[in-house]
């Protein structure tokens, strides 16, 4: 079983566009939506939810007014500014560190998870996917993350399928760390603006830190073949194989638009074209990996 | 007055309208609070006027007052420290710099030492003052820096924050204590997802919004009616222009490109102060 875990640096590239494709091309394959906090591969491959499960990510203090003897000993103690003056928890400030807890002389402080999401196993007209809902305004967002892996891993491992492909969060943060670990490799797609070259520069930067095997793609090459260029020459600098372009054509949202990928929309689009020699050269580089 | 532009999905034009926005209303700061990724200095190119390091406090363990009791990463909550035989391993990346460890440990054997988590910098670019914050290549959490940032911001000035994408802890660091946010979308599916979801995440922050649609000839009418349904005004509508993508594309800002989009943006604040 191989992971490739599809990730930009930059949001709006093109990585759900991307990853519902991989769903269609590949032969064996589980799909895990890793974006938790805005997640959309759903509403491409409209899953059916087959098991449900609650997760419980982090937790908040509650101070019970009844028990307190306002001896200020949480307030002066918590670093996130999350107790209030006449002692009242904000629950979006709380860390959850349960110092509060700790310093407590009198037992009034209680730690309650609160905070949930959900991770779903679903099927799919792919094969299985694992996605997951995060609790709105919560954290924990790698923890979720790694429970999305692990339930498609157990998937993957159970039915003898070749792989699990992973939609990836933008940005280069804890779910991104989260969703890279354990990857064969990485693809990253980008954009030839300043912005995503950028972006792209640190993201490709945090594969190699953690010694995965980062590829590139450009969406929307034509929009600046300039820096479609330049983007390409970066790759070669850091030793990241660039694997092909994207057109920047009206095809990729009117196939969103019908909740399709763009190769099941228009196979023989030239869009299509392009995304599958990308798979293709995805494919056989993940093979040569262990 | 603080305005902060943010957007569940990625890509749809939070740092095209922070720093158009910044651009077009005279004095004021411009914060770019996506640490994680920052892009607004590509457009608004400051001179920079100083940096300086942001760090976290993590535990540190003497030896010799150590008895291995287990008592610290019991209480860490961020499975930051792990006491194995006569061994005390610290993952420092994990730490979230609560102090629990250090306070709690009966011997006082830990004491707490910075490690630095990103770089801010501040500069000036004509009437605006900019300030963002640059994570380390590595980190996980960027909530600390995001929180120094807006520590480091004037008081009293007009203030723009560019914030991450998504609905959890980074983004909520950057819009908390707003007076309004703007969330920016596109007329699609994904853009429609992800902006319900941000509009749930205001409600319970309590902060007023409204809406910018990006790109808005290019989707469906799925946004426009959950607005009007919602009661979400929608303040500008900016089309699909080849033009204006490419100018982005070399870090060109809007009304650089097409000066006649100040006055827009110029309106568009002055709408947002009305509301607030």
């Amino acid at each position: 079983m191989k992971s490739i875990t599809v990730i930009s640096g930059k949001g709006g590239t093109g990585k759900t566009i991307l990853t519902a494709s991989f769903a269609a091309l590949a032969e064996s394959k589980v799909m895990a939506d890793c974006d938790v906090d805005a997640a959309d591969l759903h509403l491409i491959l409209k899953p059916e939810i087959l098991k449900e499960e609650v997760f419980l990510g982090g937790q908040a203090a509650k101070i019970d007014k009844s028990k307190c003897i306002e001896c200020d000993r949480c307030l002066d103690e918590c670093r996130f500014d999350a107790i209030s003056e006449n002692f009242v928890v904000d629950p979006i400030d709380c860390e959850g560190c349960a110092l509060c807890y700790h310093v407590c002389p009198v037992e009034a402080i209680e730690m309650i998870h609160s905070k949930q999401g959900r991770c779903y196993i679903s099927k799919t007209r792919h094969g299985h996917m694992v996605h997951a809902k995060l609790g709105i305004a919560e954290e924990n967002s790698g923890k979720l993350v790694a429970l999305v892996r692990k339930h498609a891993r157990e998937i993957a491992e159970r039915e003898n399928i070749e792989y699990v492909i992973v939609d990836g969060p933008p940005g280069i943060g804890c779910p991104v760390i989260s969703a890279i670990t354990g990857a064969s490799l990485v693809l990253a797609v980008t954009e030839p603006t300043v912005s995503g070259l950028h972006d792209l520069k640190r993201v490709v930067g945090l594969a190699n830190h953690f010694g995965i095997k980062a590829l590139v793609c450009v969406n929307k090459h034509d929009l600046n073949p300039a820096y479609t260029r330049q983007i390409e020459l970066h790759c070669q600098e850091v030793d990241a194989e660039f694997v092909g372009k994207i057109s920047f054509d009206t095809v990729i949202t009117k196939a969103m638009l019908n909740a399709q990928s763009v190769v099941e929309y228009q196979p023989d689009s030239s869009v299509s074209e392009q995304i599958k020699s990308i798979w293709q050269r995805v494919d056989e580089v993940a093979r040569t990996l262990p | 007055m603080i305005i902060s532009i943010a957007s569940g999905k990625g890509g749809t034009g939070k740092t095209t309208l922070a720093t158009n926005l910044a651009l077009s209303i005279g004095k004021c700061q411009l914060l770019d609070c996506d640490v994680e990724e920052p892009n607004s200095h590509i457009f608004i190119k400051p001179r920079l006027i100083r940096s300086r390091s942001v760090s976290l406090p993590v535990p540190k363990v003497d030896d010799k007052k150590c008895t291995y009791c287990g008592k610290c990463s019991e209480v860490c909550q961020f499975s930051a420290l792990a006491v194995i035989r006569k061994n005390v391993l610290v993952f420092q990346e994990l730490c979230h710099g609560c102090g629990a460890c250090s306070i709690l440990c009966p011997v006082d054997a830990i004491w707490e030492v910075e490690r630095e988590i990103g770089v801010m910098e501040i500069g000036q670019a004509g009437d605006v003052h900019f300030i963002h914050g640059l994570m380390r290549i590595s980190e996980a959490m960027s909530p600390p820096l995001i929180k120094a940032v807006k520590n480091e911001a004037e008081k009293d000035m007009v203030t723009i924050i560019d914030a991450p994408p998504g609905t959890s802890c980074p983004v909520i660091e950057a819009v908390k204590d707003s007076d309004f946010c703007v969330l920016v979308t596109e007329p699609t599916p994904f853009g429609l997802n992800d902006l319900v979801l941000a509009v749930e995440m205001l409600r319970i922050l309590e902060i007023p919004f409204a809406v910018v649609l990006n790109r808005s000839d290019v989707g469906d009418d799925k946004v426009d009616e959950y607005c009007e349904k919602e009661d979400i005004p929608i303040l500008m509508k900016i089309p699909m222009d080849r033009e204006l993508a490419e100018a982005y594309s070399e870090g060109i800002p809007f009304v650089e490109a097409k000066p006649e989009w100040k006055e827009k943006f110029a309106d568009l604040y002055n709408n947002i102060i009305r509301m607030v």
